[in-house]
């Protein structure tokens, strides 16, 4: 019966957080054309660097690199990559108490209201821009049940790790009236280490292993790679499974910090 | 000449409904108005009537859909730059003095802006800063000061530059009793020194009551009086409502002479009763409340604009 | 003149002032910004170190387009990117109030604020820019430091006319800023490409409509010698003053039809 709690609070949650980002279609038609922009843009000089290299780059050939490019402009609306959140401002303004006094999970709620909010973009944003890749860009689809399947778990599993990983930006505001400092710092280095401007497969050995050892290529790299048909079969399997593992770290690190910031607020009157 | 002259001025606006459609309004319709210099005028309405629309208009804010303006003898949008020199301007609801710097800067940008000599500058900073009393916190960030204070350094920069014409839009609003008091002494002082011309927008009958010798009433985007305050309540009876409260809860207060009920809060502990000043005084209908119940404390209660304005209509049989 | 300019020196004096008071967090901005610009430095380094060449640049070729194109920009972003908060200064009623005073509108806009914190990142492209030169042993004559010079000059006039032209347009379009951060961060984006790889409508766009190959590619290929693509001359990077004369022009022309439209004027 718990359980059955539990998924009905989130579910709610989720949809609450869809339906708000269904209300901001401007901003929507904003973004879609600024991520258009920047895919031309990026598609250009990715596919000849592709040719430049001999047809070949980091494991991507002409086709693949135009399918990276479309798709991580199309997931941008939805993964958070800026580091910013409902949650940081509520902590900072001390409406926070409000959401203490709940009988709800904070980290799992209020990530479930931004991952519905964030998937909401996937349809104003997401789905033209893929469209586009595909009828300009001349990129392709995988189209096998399995392959599509695996794609939504792993952009599910990406937008939500990114949100939790967001989660500990904000919850730092426990501890730090200014939180803006690590907000920027993961603003910066979010995106270069999640693959947005170029496949961390182009990366040196050491930078590489460097992004490898943070959630940031899960959040986008992964999802791009299974979703291109880059990784298929069982390494795509494993790459979602990589994904699930870094969930389940961040969402055990972001328990013990609530845990310790509920304290430190109880002991300290906020 | 007239500070201020409009012939027909008239504003429409398109407002954007559901869908692709849009519908058009008419914020102000065909106004006619002359004020001369020295003049302090009341500029009165419902919410929505078009009085900011007319002050946008009047400062070169907005450019009228027809008719014309002139403000200081000036073309508003044409000659925006010339008027600004001779205009000062405050709005209720936004600033213009720097969020984030302490109200000093905010006079030294603006003697910058309106190019005051450096004499000229100290001379008319430290007479407003006396007369604003705002000594204790120049030195303050503007986002840190109370409403009060804030309001007093806008109205303050406003006359740094010794304006001709001030216009207020709502200069009193969200203001306790004490700061309105003290920011109507301040403007009668200024005027009586400096012979500015004041219009002023307002919610509040105190404000017109204590400053404008002038009252324009504007509904629904039309001219609706023009004339003395007294004129005013000639033409419909400037009821005041007294409020009491009991000292214990009360059915409904009737029957009292030249009095309405207007309604009752917590069980009958607070009433409010209006009453016309013409035809009786607040001191006989304490009297009478008084044979039915053991009063408290009491309170008079200035005019209501929105009160005003209902019943400007209805005596004009709409 | 020392009186015309009175106003905006004390506006921008206060500004700075009250940036740099807050040590600690201008410290932070600072260095964030620094850290901006060494990742997108970072970005080009990866993709280049890759390769040989990409459309006809090698890595240090790319060095002197980054160093001239993004201090450029970065200059125009110090100076006057906090035009692009236009729509917060029209929902505040900010704008309103810069109608009330005696100086142009634009003047006001531009001078309401400046961005000290970005002096770390025209730094960044500063020393790229040197790096860039030395690597390409670029001999010191007349002719290159003038271009040079001229290059970061009308670069950061074509810049600071795109953030123009873009607060002109936001008048349009309060509730989709983001439309024309395309235009002036995608233009950012572009200005550190080789234009050569370009579509046709990328030229059209970045290569003459927003000039931002003028601002760093261009004057780049002239300095080095390499071949200028889409049939320009050889000296095609002496043409960028009228790149920014073109822009400047649309600049006027967006932000005169923004007022109007504000206004209410036949917009």
């Amino acid at each position: 019966m718990r359980t059955r709690v539990w998924f009905r609070i989130h579910w709610r949650m989720f949809v609450a957080g869809w339906r708000r980002g269904s209300r901001y279609r401007a901003a929507a038609l904003g973004g879609l054309v600024a991520n258009a922009t920047f895919g031309f843009l990026k598609a250009s000089i990715l596919v000849a660097a592709v040719r430049a290299g001999g047809g070949e780059i980091g494991g991507y050939d002409a086709a693949s690199i135009t399918a990276y490019t479309w798709l991580s402009q199309a997931l941008l609306g939805s993964v958070n990559l800026s580091g910013r959140s409902d949650l940081a401002v509520r902590i900072k303004d001390g409406s926070i108490a409000v959401d203490l006094l709940r009988p709800v999970d904070l980290q799992t709620a209020s990530t479930a209201q931004e991952v519905g909010r964030a998937l909401f973009a996937l349809l104003p944003r997401g789905v033209p821009l893929v469209a586009l890749g595909v009828l300009v860009g001349g990129m392709r689809l995988p189209l096998e049940p399995v392959t599509v399947a695996l794609s939504a778990v792993s952009i599910v599993a990406g937008t939500t790790l990114s949100f939790l990983t967001v989660y500990l930006v904000a919850v730092a505001g426990f501890w730090s009236v200014e939180t803006r400092g690590i907000q920027t710092a993961y603003m910066i280095l979010s995106g270069f280490l999640a693959g947005l401007f170029v496949p961390v497969t182009l990366f040196p050995g050491w930078l590489l292993a460097v992004a490898r050892a943070t959630p940031f290529p899960c959040m986008l790299q992964t999802p791009i790679d299974v979703l291109s048909g880059r990784v298929t079969g069982f390494s795509a399997g494993q790459a979602v499974i990589v994904q699930l593992a870094w969930i389940a770290g961040v969402l055990l690190v972001g328990r013990l910090i609530t845990h310790a910031g509920r304290r430190r607020l109880e002991v300290q009157g906020g | 000449m007239p500070i201020i002259q409009t012939e027909a001025l008239t504003r429409r606006f398109r407002l954007r409904t559901k869908g692709f459609r849009s519908r058009e309004i008419t914020a102000i319709d065909d106004l006619t108005i002359s004020i001369e210099a020295g003049e302090s005028v009341g500029y009165i309405g419902a919410n929505g009537a078009g009085k900011s629309t007319t002050i946008k208009m009047l400062a070169g804010i907005l450019v009228p859909s027809s008719g014309t303006a002139l403000t200081c003898g000036l073309q508003p949008v044409s000659q925006r730059r010339q008027l600004a020199r001779r205009l000062g301007v405050v709005f209720g609801q936004r600033s213009q003095l720097w969020w984030d710097l302490p109200l000093a800067e905010s006079f030294r940008i603006l003697a910058a802006i309106h190019d005051l000599s450096r004499d000229r500058e100290r001379e008319r900073t430290a007479e407003l800063v006396e007369n604003m009393e705002l000594e204790e916190f120049l030195a303050t960030p503007v986002r840190q000061l109370s409403l009060g204070q804030r309001m007093r350094g806008e109205v303050a920069v406003a006359l740094l530059h010794s304006p001709e014409l001030l216009v207020l839009d709502e200069p009193t609003i969200g203001l306790d009793v004490v700061s309105k008091q003290r920011l109507r002494e301040f403007l009668l002082a200024e005027r009586a020194a400096h012979g500015t011309t004041l219009l002023l927008t307002t919610h509040d009958m105190g404000d017109v009551s204590r400053l404008c010798e002038r009252i324009l009433l504007v509904d629904q985007g039309r001219l609706a009086y023009d004339g003395s305050l007294a004129g005013l309540s000639r033409t419909v009876a400037m009821r005041r409502v007294l409020v009491v409260d009991l000292a214990e809860p009360t059915p409904d207060l009737h029957d009292l002479p030249h009095a309405e009920h207007l309604g009752s809060e917590a069980d009958g502990l607070r009433q409010r009763l209006a009453f016309d000043p013409e035809v009786t005084t607040a001191a006989a209908l304490l009297a009478a409340v008084s044979e039915q119940a053991a009063v408290r404390d009491l309170s008079v209660e200035e005019p209501d604009v929105e009160d005003v304005v209902r019943r400007v209509y209805v005596s004009r049989g709409r | 003149m020392g009186s015309r300019t009175r106003p905006y020196r004390a506006l921008l004096g206060a500004r700075m002032r009250a940036q740099s008071s807050y040590r600690a967090s201008f410290g932070l901005d600072l260095v964030s910004s620094l850290l901006i610009g060494l990742v997108e430095l970072a970005e080009v380094w990866v993709l280049y170190r890759a390769v040989d060449e990409i459309g006809g640049l090698d890595l240090t070729a790319a060095l002197v387009v980054f160093g001239l194109a993004d201090t450029a920009f970065s200059i125009a972003d110090l100076l006057v990117g906090h035009v692009d908060r236009l729509p917060d200064y029209l929902r505040a009623g900010t704008f309103d109030v810069f109608c009330l005073r005696p100086q142009p509108l634009l003047a006001q806009l531009i001078t309401s604020d400046i961005s000290l914190r970005r002096l770390t990142r025209v730094g960044v492209g500063f020393a790229v820019l040197i790096v860039g030169l030395i690597a390409n042993d670029v001999t010191l004559t007349p002719s290159s430091v003038l271009l040079v010079l001229l290059s970061l000059l009308t670069g950061t006039a074509i810049c600071t006319g795109i953030f123009v032209a873009a607060a002109g347009a936001q008048f349009f379009l309060i509730d989709a800023a983001e439309m024309t951060n395309s235009v002036v961060y995608g233009g950012r984006y572009a200005a550190n490409q080789p234009g050569s790889v370009w579509s046709r409508p990328l030229i059209a766009v970045f290569g003459f409509g927003v000039p931002m190959a003028f601002t760093g590619y261009l004057p780049t290929l002239t300095l080095l010698d390499l071949p200028v693509p889409w049939n320009l001359p050889d000296w095609a990077g002496w043409l960028a003053p009228l790149a920014a004369i073109w822009m400047w022009g649309l600049a006027g022309l967006s932000w005169r039809t923004g007022t109007r439209h504000y206004q209410g004027g036949g917009g």
